[in-house]
């Protein structure tokens, strides 16, 4: 039924399309392409029919770089997502499922978090780290970013609460974790999906943006060291428009896609949103 | 028997204080625990980098160097010493910075010392950088709100064409990240059709402020480009969520039933315009961190001589305590934005006001 109602949005068809696309370029591709780091060709090759994006500063070839790049982006999205969003799960489900003083502790905690500016608490944390990789990356900037997940969480639990099944399981005698588990989330799954897709959009953009200014992974090509290639070589003044134009396009398109498919499914799910 | 107590107004502001207070005083701590729990050495690290600049030659006094970054650190006394030395001089510098350095007392806290810049302290740098910041993020956010939301609340009560272009533009606008439509508008309208200077803050020798009109010309023509890819995010994400926030108040029961009552258009949607603002505005004060955090990547993708900029030469070149500064003044920025945000908000919700502010119902 939902599934049904899922694909007849064009908003989430859309997205999931563009998500799709990106992934199979990302996984299929560099199968097929030359280690990213080899030096094949000549400096800043234009685009040709060999070579899809031409070549950079040091001879690499641009769509090699770009498909890895991918590939890394969406990775670190994936696995930002889940820390994210698990982290915004537990600590707003248990917080509206609890309520008083686990509540306003719980609360206290994600208000302090939500004003601090993440991207300045994710500089300083990655310009103090000497060695930053994939995980390490993620892990730093789903730990900063679950506030809002626990905030619209833990509203949906309440609504929950308030229900007659809870009321129901509470009589039968199971245990608050065992409500929160059988009851409450699988209650919210789909909003809980939804919270996942922003926050992988977010991770994706978190990393490009760190990466951009140098306090990126150490030992991997990303999509946003891809761009802080192009800004040290000063590919604009030069109009090496391929090494940057087609990054702007993958990240915009990536996340556009992950939040077409929130908006989509809101506008399922949710029957306020639905335009009659 | 009337109970004397302090005006409801005066205490919400009280609390609110405390909250941002305590809040920022997290923040610090928290940035502390993180330094300190950082594998390696970041001193260490610093006179090695320093150091290999004259490799092959023999070094003298690297241990005298070392030494001195460790007593300027404070790094050779106990933790809790540490910890009590760098929340004083962040809380007073702090406070220095808030009063507009003009307290004698405080004239020695100063968010410690730039290594970049050595001897310059880092609020010296700051406060340098922080006027061409905020003439940058200003003005793009406010008239990104109001014609954000303007072309939001039109798009949902118009429906039809008008919301779809505007919908798909905004989506595409408060999608975009900030450097890639500052890359984008600078290849454009810098390489291809270059009307606009490929970045920087003024001419080669115009650096000084100076109110002559070939100065504020140059200014704006290099202010352009930077504004602009504020300003179009900031209206495609408030267009967005305003969009969203009338089709609520459009599809409400009081909305349907003053329609039924024959209300003219016009009065219609500006009732739920102004039930449709409120939680715009409580969304733009929450999102003012990442608007600063856009703002800074920008500033560095236009070369834009900001706070934005100086991070990214401090991160380059080490310069801890200037990173920590830039920490501290954006943390202190965001907070002290929100907290306007939320006074503001009282006297603009007028439910609130009747609570907060005595006004009769």
């Amino acid at each position: 039924m939902s599934l049904q109602l899922l694909i007849a949005s064009k908003k989430f068809l859309v997205g999931i399309s563009i998500l799709l696309f990106f992934t199979g370029l990302a996984t299929i591709m560099p199968w097929f392409m030359p280690n990213p780091k080899a030096m094949i060709a000549n400096p800043w090759e234009p685009p040709s029919n060999e070579r899809i994006l031409g070549t950079d500063l040091f001879g690499r070839d641009v769509f090699a770089l770009f498909v890895h790049g991918i590939n890394m982006s969406l990775r670190i999205g994936i696995l930002v997502g889940l820390i994210a969003t698990a982290v915004g799960v537990v600590i707003g489900a248990v917080a509206g499922y609890k309520g008083g003083i686990v509540d306003e502790v719980l609360m206290s905690i994600t208000n302090v978090m939500l004003v601090i500016p993440t991207l300045a608490l994710l500089i300083v944390v990655a310009a103090f780290l000497n060695v930053r990789n994939e995980m390490l990356m993620a892990f730093i900037i789903g730990i900063t970013s679950w506030p809002w997940t626990a905030r619209s969480i833990r509203s949906q639990t309440l609504s929950l609460k308030a229900r007659e099944f809870i009321d129901l399981a509470r009589m039968s005698g199971l245990s608050e974790t065992k409500i929160i588990v059988q009851d409450v989330l699988p209650n919210m799954f789909s909003y809980v999906f939804m919270c996942f897709a922003l926050q992988m959009g977010s991770g994706i953009l978190s990393e490009t943006g760190l990466s951009m200014i140098g306090l990126g992974p150490t030992d991997i090509v990303s999509l946003g060291m891809i761009l802080r290639w192009a800004l040290l070589w000063e590919t604009i003044r030069l109009g090496k428009w391929w090494v940057f134009i087609p990054v702007t396009i993958a990240i915009t398109l990536l996340t556009t896609s992950l939040l077409l498919i929130n908006t989509g499914m809101d506008e399922i799910f949710n029957p306020r949103m639905r335009r009659l | 028997m009337k109970k004397p107590s302090l005006s409801p107004l005066f205490s919400h502001v009280c609390k609110k204080a405390v909250f941002y207070l305590v809040t920022y005083f997290i923040a610090l701590s928290l940035i502390f625990v993180i330094i300190r729990l950082m594998p390696g050495n970041p001193i260490e690290q610093l006179v090695a980098r320093l150091v290999a600049g004259r490799r092959g030659r023999p070094v003298f006094g690297v241990d005298r160097l070392y030494l001195l970054f460790i007593e300027e650190f404070g790094l050779d006394k106990p933790m809790h010493e540490q910890y009590f030395i760098y929340m004083q001089n962040m809380l007073s510098s702090t406070i220095n910075l808030l009063t507009f350095r003009i307290c004698p007392v405080l004239q020695s806290a100063n968010f410690g010392i730039s290594i970049m810049y050595y001897p310059r302290t880092v609020m010296d740098i700051m406060t340098g950088k922080l006027l061409w910041s905020l003439s940058l993020l200003l003005p793009s956010i406010i008239i990104g709100f109001v014609v954000g939301n303007y072309l939001g609340a039109i798009a949902a009560s118009k429906k039809g064409v008008m919301d779809n272009v505007v919908f798909n533009i905004s989506l595409f606008l408060s999608n975009i990240p900030y450097y890639c439509l500052a890359l984008i508008l600078l290849f454009v309208f810098a390489f291809i059709w270059p009307v606009f200077p490929i970045g920087g803050g003024y001419s080669f020798g115009r650096a000084g402020f100076s109110l002559t009109l070939d100065w504020i010309i140059d200014y704006l023509y290099h202010y352009a480009l930077p504004f602009l890819s504020l300003v179009l995010i900031t209206i495609g994400g408030q267009a967005i969520g305003m969009r969203v926030m009338m089709i609520y108040e459009l599809n409400s029961d009081y909305y349907v039933y003053s329609k039924q009552l024959g209300l003219s258009e016009r009065k219609l949607v500006n009732y739920a315009y102004q039930n449709a603002i409120l939680p715009q505005i409580t969304g733009l004060a929450l999102s003012f961190g990442s608007i600063f955090g856009g703002s800074l990547v920008t500033e560095i993708v236009f070369n834009y001589p900001g706070i934005g900029l100086a991070l990214y030469n401090a991160i380059l070149r080490h310069d801890y305590p200037l990173i920590q500064g830039c920490f501290a003044l954006i943390t202190l920025a965001t907070l002290l934005a929100n907290f306007l945000m939320d006074i503001l908000y009282v006297f603009i919700d007028p439910r609130i006001r009747v609570v907060y502010a005595g006004e009769k119902a």
